[in-house]
C-alpha cells in the first residue's frame, strides 16, 4: 500500500465521529487520574492499587446494576469498595513496613480474585443500557459527555475544599515532608492510609462510569490504569502550565488533570484513526509516560552534569 | 519542666554495629531554663534530643515533660508539647507548600485537624507581623512555595513555626550548623530573641564552644551517652574557653586529647 492510497483512506470525517466518543473515555479516565494525582502528586507514592480498585469498582456497579439497584446506589458501593482496597494497601505500608509500591502490587494481585468472585466467576458481565437506567452510556455520547463533565465539575471542586482544609493540608504535608509533618504533631500513617482510601474511591467511581459507559464490566478493564492515571497527570501538567503558566493555582491543577486524561483519549483517538495497531497503544502510552516523567531530570542535568563537563571540557563554567 | 530519668538506648543490639547511645542519662529542666549542650561526635547529644521528641522509644528510662509522662508517646503526639529545628534546614519545613500554608500547619501543632479552612484571614495578619519581626522581606512571600527560600530563610521560618504555638520545650538540633557563619549568627540572634520573648525551655545542640557559652542559662557536656560536666547560673556566665577544656580534661581524663580536636573553637 503505497502512502498515497494509505492517506486518501483516512477519511476527516471519521476523525470527528469519533472524536466525541473519545473525549467521553477521556473524561472518565480523567476522574481515575484525579485518584492518581493525590497519591502521586501529593501522597508522593505510586500506588499500583488502582489497577485493581479501577476493575472493582465496574464490577461492583454492574452486578449491583443486575441485581437490581439504582445506578448511582450501585456508585456509592463502588466508592466504599475502593476505599476498601485503598486501607488495605495503606495498611500493608503502615502498619506491616510493607514498602508502599509493594504494598499496591499485592492489594491489586489479590484483587484480581476478588473482582472475579464480585462478577460470579465470570471474566465479563454485561449491562445493557436497553434494560437499566445507567447514568452515563456510549449509545448516548453528548449526554454522556456532559455527565461526565458535571462529576468531574463536582470532584474537582470538592477537593479543591477538601485540600484547603486543616486535615487535607496535613495529607499534602504529610506527602511533601513526613519529618516535618511528625514534628508538627500530624500522624503520617494516618494521612497515608486516608490518601490512599480517597484516592482509590475515586479510581472505584470511574471505574463504575466505565462499566456503565462501555456497557460491561471486564476483569482487565483496569489493567495498566496506573500509567494511563500518570499519563493524564502529567500531560495535564504540562499543558496546564504551557496555558497558564504561573497563574496554574491548585484548582488548575486538578482541572488540567481531568482535561490531561481528554486530551490522552483524543491522541488514542487519532492513533486508532491513523490505522496504527490498537495493540501498539499500550507500549505508545509507556513511551509518552517516560518521556515526561525524564523531562525534569534531564532538564537539571543539561545545567550541570558530568557529561556536559566532558563536552565543553570543563574549562569555560568553573 | 523537663525530667530525664535513666535513660538508655543502644542501636542494634546483639550486632556488630551495636552502638550505646544513651546510658544511665539523668537531666532535670526547672522552667525557663536555656542549656546548651556541647561534646564530641557520637556524645549521644543528637540521640538525646531524639529520644525526648520521640523518633524512637527508649530502652529503658522515663522522660517526663510539664508533669506529664511522655515515654511511651508516639512522636506525633508529643509534637503538642515540643517544638522543635533540626540541623538539616530542609527538614523542618514542607518545600511544595506555601509559607502561609507552612505556618498554619504549625499553628495547629497538637490540635485536631478537622474540615475547617487550613489558612484563615485572621492568622494571615499575625503571620504577616510575625514575619515581618524577622527581616528578612517573607512577610511579601507569604504565598510563596517554601522549596523557592533560601536554607537560612527556611531555618528563620522553621523556628517561628516552632515557636507559634508555645511549646513547652524547645529543641534546636545543631541547627545553624548547615548554614554560612553571618546567616548562623542571625538565626542564632533570632533563636535567643523567641526563646526570651516566649520565656521558653530550650535545649540547643552546638558544636561551638564559643556559642555555647555566650547562649543560655546553664550548660551541659555530653560524653559516651551520658552527662559529664553540668553548669548554670553565676559558674556559666563567667565561663570561658580555656576553663571548659580544662574540665573537660578533669572529667574525661585522658581522652581530652581526642575530644578537643572535636570541639571547634
Amino acid at each position: 500500500m503505497s502512502i498515497a492510497v494509505y492517506f486518501s483512506s483516512l477519511s476527516f470525517l471519521k476523525l470527528l465521529k469519533n472524536m466525541p466518543g473519545g473525549v467521553a473515555q477521556g473524561l472518565i479516565w480523567g476522574l481515575m487520574a484525579l485518584g492518581v494525582y493525590i497519591t502521586f502528586r501529593l501522597l508522593d507514592v505510586a500506588d499500583l492499587t488502582v489497577d485493581g480498585s479501577f476493575t472493582t469498582g465496574g464490577a461492583c456497579t454492574v452486578m449491583l446494576i443486575l441485581a437490581g439497584w439504582p445506578a448511582w446506589a450501585a456508585l456509592l458501593v463502588a466508592v466504599i469498595a475502593g476505599v476498601a482496597a485503598g486501607f488495605c494497601t495503606g495498611m500493608l505500608h503502615t502498619k506491616l513496613g510493607i514498602p508502599a509500591i509493594l504494598a499496591g502490587i499485592l492489594t491489586q494481585f489479590s484483587l484480581y480474585s476478588i473482582n472475579l468472585h464480585i462478577m460470579g466467576m465470570a471474566a465479563n458481565k454485561a449491562v445493557s443500557v436497553d434494560k437499566y437506567d445507567l447514568v452515563l452510556s456510549s449509545r448516548t455520547v453528548p449526554s454522556a459527555i456532559l455527565t461526565g463533565f458535571i462529576i468531574a465539575l463536582a470532584l474537582v471542586s470538592f477537593f479543591y475544599w477538601y485540600f484547603g482544609t486543616e486535615q487535607g493540608s496535613a495529607l499534602r504535608a504529610t506527602g511533601s515532608n513526613p519529618s516535618m509533618s511528625r514534628a508538627q504533631g500530624i500522624d503520617v500513617n494516618a494521612m497515608k492510609v486516608l490518601g490512599l482510601s480517597i484516592s482509590n474511591g475515586i479510581v472505584a467511581l470511574s471505574g463504575g462510569l466505565m462499566a456503565q459507559y462501555q456497557g460491561f464490566a471486564d476483569i482487565n478493564m483496569g489493567r495498566g490504569a496506573i500509567v494511563i492515571g500518570l499519563a493524564a497527570v502529567i500531560i495535564g501538567e504540562v499543558v496546564g502550565r504551557a496555558l497558564l503558566g504561573k497563574h496554574l493555582n491548585f484548582y488548575g491543577t486538578l482541572s488540567f488533570t481531568v482535561i490531561g486524561g481528554i486530551l490522552y483519549y483524543a491522541v488514542v483517538v487519532v492513533v486508532l484513526w491513523l490505522k496504527l495497531n490498537s495493540n501498539d497503544l499500550k507500549l505508545f502510552t509507556a513511551i509518552i509516560v517516560a518521556v515526561f516523567l525524564s523531562v525534569p531530570y534531564l532538564r537539571d542535568q543539561s545545567k550541570s552534569s558530568f557529561a556536559r563537563l566532558k563536552k565543553k571540557g570543563g574549562s569555560t563554567n568553573a | 519542666m523537663l525530667k530525664l530519668e535513666h535513660l538508655y538506648k543502644t542501636f542494634n543490639p546483639g550486632t556488630i554495629n551495636e552502638k550505646i547511645a544513651l546510658s544511665d542519662l539523668s537531666l532535670h529542666l526547672k522552667p525557663g531554663d536555656f542549656v546548651t549542650v556541647i561534646g564530641g561526635n557520637g556524645a549521644g547529644k543528637s540521640t538525646m534530643l531524639n529520644a525526648i521528641a520521640g523518633v524512637w522509644a527508649v530502652d529503658k528510662g522515663r522522660i517526663i515533660l510539664d508533669g506529664e509522662d511522655i515515654t511511651a508517646l508516639p512522636e506525633h503526639k508529643r509534637a503538642k508539647l515540643i517544638g522543635r529545628v533540626f540541623q538539616d534546614p530542609m527538614m523542618g519545613t514542607a518545600p511544595n507548600m506555601q509559607l502561609e500554608e507552612n505556618l498554619a500547619l504549625a499553628l495547629r501543632r497538637g490540635q485536631r485537624r478537622g474540615l475547617s479552612w487550613g489558612v484563615t484571614k485572621a492568622e494571615r495578619e499575625i503571620y504577616r507581623e510575625r514575619l515581618k519581626s524577622l527581616n528578612l522581606g517573607l512577610e511579601d512571600r507569604m504565598t510563596v512555595k517554601v522549596g523557592l527560600l533560601s536554607g537560612g530563610q527556611r531555618q528563620a521560618l522553621t523556628l517561628l513555626m516552632a515557636a507559634l504555638q508555645k511549646p513547652k520545650l524547645l529543641l534546636l538540633d545543631e541547627h545553624t550548623a548547615a548554614l554560612d557563619p553571618s546567616t548562623a549568627a542571625k538565626v542564632l540572634e533570632l533563636s535567643d530573641k523567641i526563646v526570651q520573648e516566649n520565656q521558653l525551655t530550650a535545649m540547643m545542640i552546638t558544636h561551638n564552644m564559643s556559642d555555647a557559652i555566650r547562649h543560655g542559662n546553664r550548660l551541659i557536656m555530653m560524653n559516651e551517652g551520658s552527662i559529664i560536666l553540668d553548669i548554670s547560673g553565676e559558674e556559666k556566665k563567667k565561663l570561658t574557653k580555656q576553663m571548659l577544656m580544662e574540665k573537660f580534661a578533669q572529667v574525661a581524663g585522658a581522652q581530652v586529647d581526642s575530644d578537643q580536636v572535636l570541639l571547634s573553637k
